[in-house]
């Protein structure tokens, strides 16, 4: 696999691969590069940001409380896009407890008064 | 007429840490927006990403502002007037804004901070060949319909330029189940973080060519598609490799202008590289009394540095006000070498320090920044990786300015 180290700005480009089990990480300027690009190769993770519709109209935006795994943001939008917010909610607020089993809440990041 | 000590045009994170600012140091605040509420462009970046330097924490654009937003709301001596479109404002700072429900407000200001931050240059500013059908938006217009209104703006879509607004916008519109076909860079480079590379592109398998531009557009009601071609050395098209690309939306991601337009017709010296005022540490421009901060002074990719900016600006202008600026001999600040621009552009010698933002020309590695005052090197900083897209600085002792200040990198 060939991705980009993001921890700082030098931006090494890594490759990472399998072989018996064990990953190695090549083009690393640092340790913390391979860590980056261990975590990438074997379980990576994102925040997700998206918006969610209201049920009568009005749209208001949302985050994942921590880190979902890569191969679950697929599942989680798909959830977003057909969810319909029927209350009021306020910055903060938890709007559904580990939707898609992704492991996260999805909180509110702006206050919405119900449409 | 109303008179408040400091009248700040602009309610976002520049105009709200103005402010704030400006409060600390007891000023009486007048805060005009011209939106229906504070926040500015924040209120439309629902990803992440923001106030890691500020408050040490990842937020979204709305949870940034709301942090801003609250205090200023809960401060009795900070009056904020929401839909005041600012028409004018004069060198004696007179501010006049109209707004539906107080109709003509006139405003007598001991100081003025300008907060309007910028705008998105359009399809007519880079001068794009072809018709001119719905479906051409800039990035920004475009994130605005899709995360305030809630309106997909189309489904295949080509973005031009991959400044981090393009860049974000690209996964933005895939979420929504858009397909993003293509993103094309006219330079070698991208503007971009390579956070959002990795995360917005690569993670949706979204294609990104460098030294590509869009040269024509197709279609008579609606966008039908575009040419791309790659750019030779001297940025103009191969027009032999062209290649068209079927789609229905096409987002321009090419630039950020000021918007000044407030300025015309006063004395208040501008930069022609910036497309913002001229200041010094204070923020203060040629014009005494009026300051300026955010992206109106000039592009910021961070909006951790907009705050701080401001802040000083809003403290400046409260100390203005009271006489209590300081004022001394001040000596010029000129980028050279390798550095694109240096703000402040004027600096007053005394005690203290004193940060220099600045953005170099091109990518560099390894190299070192060199700070001198009257020919003299009285800073060095050795840095890994310097890019256009992302604002260095550099911290100074204003006891060791002499005279004129140059900043550039060497190898
Ligand atoms: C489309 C876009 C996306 C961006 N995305 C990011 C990002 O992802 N991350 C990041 O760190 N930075 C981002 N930036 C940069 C970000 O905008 C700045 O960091 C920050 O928002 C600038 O703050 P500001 O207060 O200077 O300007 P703004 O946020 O633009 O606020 C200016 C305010 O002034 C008001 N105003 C203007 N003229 C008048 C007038 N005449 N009268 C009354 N009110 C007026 C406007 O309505 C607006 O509310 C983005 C910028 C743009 C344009
Ligand atoms: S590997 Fe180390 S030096 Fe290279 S980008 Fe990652 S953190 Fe920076």
């Amino acid at each position: 696999m060939n991705t980009t180290c993001i921890m700082c700005p030098m931006g090494c480009a890594l490759t990472v691969e399998e072989k018996g089990g064990v990953v190695t990480v090549v083009g690393n300027g640092c340790p913390r590069g391979e860590k980056y690009g261990k975590a990438e190769f074997s379980h990576p993770e994102r925040v997700v940001t998206t918006l969610l519709k209201g049920l009568y109209g009005g749209v208001v935006s949302v985050k994942t409380d921590g880190p979902i795994p890569k191969d679950k943001i697929a599942d989680l939008l798909a959830w977003a896009a057909s969810y319909r917010l029927d209350h009021a909610v306020k910055t903060g607020d938890v709007i559904a407890e580990s939707p898609v089993s992704c492991g996260a809440n999805v909180v509110a990041t702006s206050d919405f008064k119900g449409k | 007429m109303k008179k408040f000590d400091v009248v700040i045009i602009g309610g976002g994170p520049a105009g709200m840490a103005a402010a704030l600012g400006a409060r600390e140091e007891g000023a009486t605040v007048a805060l005009l927006e011209r939106d229906d509420r504070l926040g500015g462009i924040l209120n439309q970046c629902i990803h992440n990403g923001f106030g890691l330097h500020y408050f040490g924490e990842e937020l979204t654009g709305p949870e940034y502002a709301k942090r801003f937003r609250d205090k200023v709301l809960s401060d009795q001596n900070i009056h904020v007037f929401l839909e005041a479109m600012v028409l004018s404002l004069t060198e004696q700072k007179v501010v006049r804004a109209i707004s539906p429900t107080e109709g003509l407000i006139e405003i007598q200001a001991g100081s003025v901070v300008l907060a309007m931050g910028c705008r998105e240059r359009s399809a007519g500013a880079i001068a794009l060949a072809g018709t001119r059908p719905a479906g051409i938006y800039t990035a920004g217009m475009a994130q605005r319909l899709c995360n305030v209104e809630g309106y997909l703006v189309g489904k295949e879509v080509v973005i031009l330029g991959s400044g981090d607004i393009g860049l974000i916008m690209a996964r933005r519109m895939t979420s929504e189940g858009a397909k993003v076909k293509l993103v094309a860079e006219i330079m070698p480079f991208s503007s971009g973080l390579k956070r959002n590379i990795v995360q917005c592109l690569n993670d949706y398998d979204i294609p990104l060519r460098y030294s590509t531009t869009v040269t024509r557009v197709t279609g008579k009601e609606r966008l039908t598609g575009v040419y791309v071609a790659p750019v030779d050395e001297k940025m103009q098209p191969v027009l032999e490799q062209e290649e068209y690309i079927p789609c229905d939306t096409l987002l321009l991601s090419v630039g950020l202008i000021p918007e000044n337009d407030l300025l015309t017709g006063t004395s208040v010296e501008m930069s022609r590289v910036t497309s913002g005022a001229v200041v010094d540490e204070y923020r203060q421009t040629s014009a005494e009394g009026i300051f300026s901060a955010g992206n109106v002074l000039h592009v910021h990719d961070l909006v951790d540095n907009v705050s701080e900016e401001a802040y000083i600006a809003g403290r400046s202008a409260a100390k203005y006000v009271k006489g209590e600026l300081p004022f001394s001999v001040t000596v010029s600040v000129t980028p050279a070498s390798g550095v694109r621009y240096a703000l402040p552009q004027k600096v007053h010698t005394g005690e203290g320090k004193v940060k220099l933002y600045f953005r170099v020309d091109k990518v560099y590695r390894g190299r070192t920044v060199v700070v001198t005052s009257a020919g003299e090197v009285i800073k060095r900083k050795k840095t890994l990786v310097m890019a256009p897209g992302e604002m260095q600085n550099i911290e100074i002792d204003k006891s060791l300015i002499k005279g004129d200040v140059c900043i550039y990198t060497e190898e």
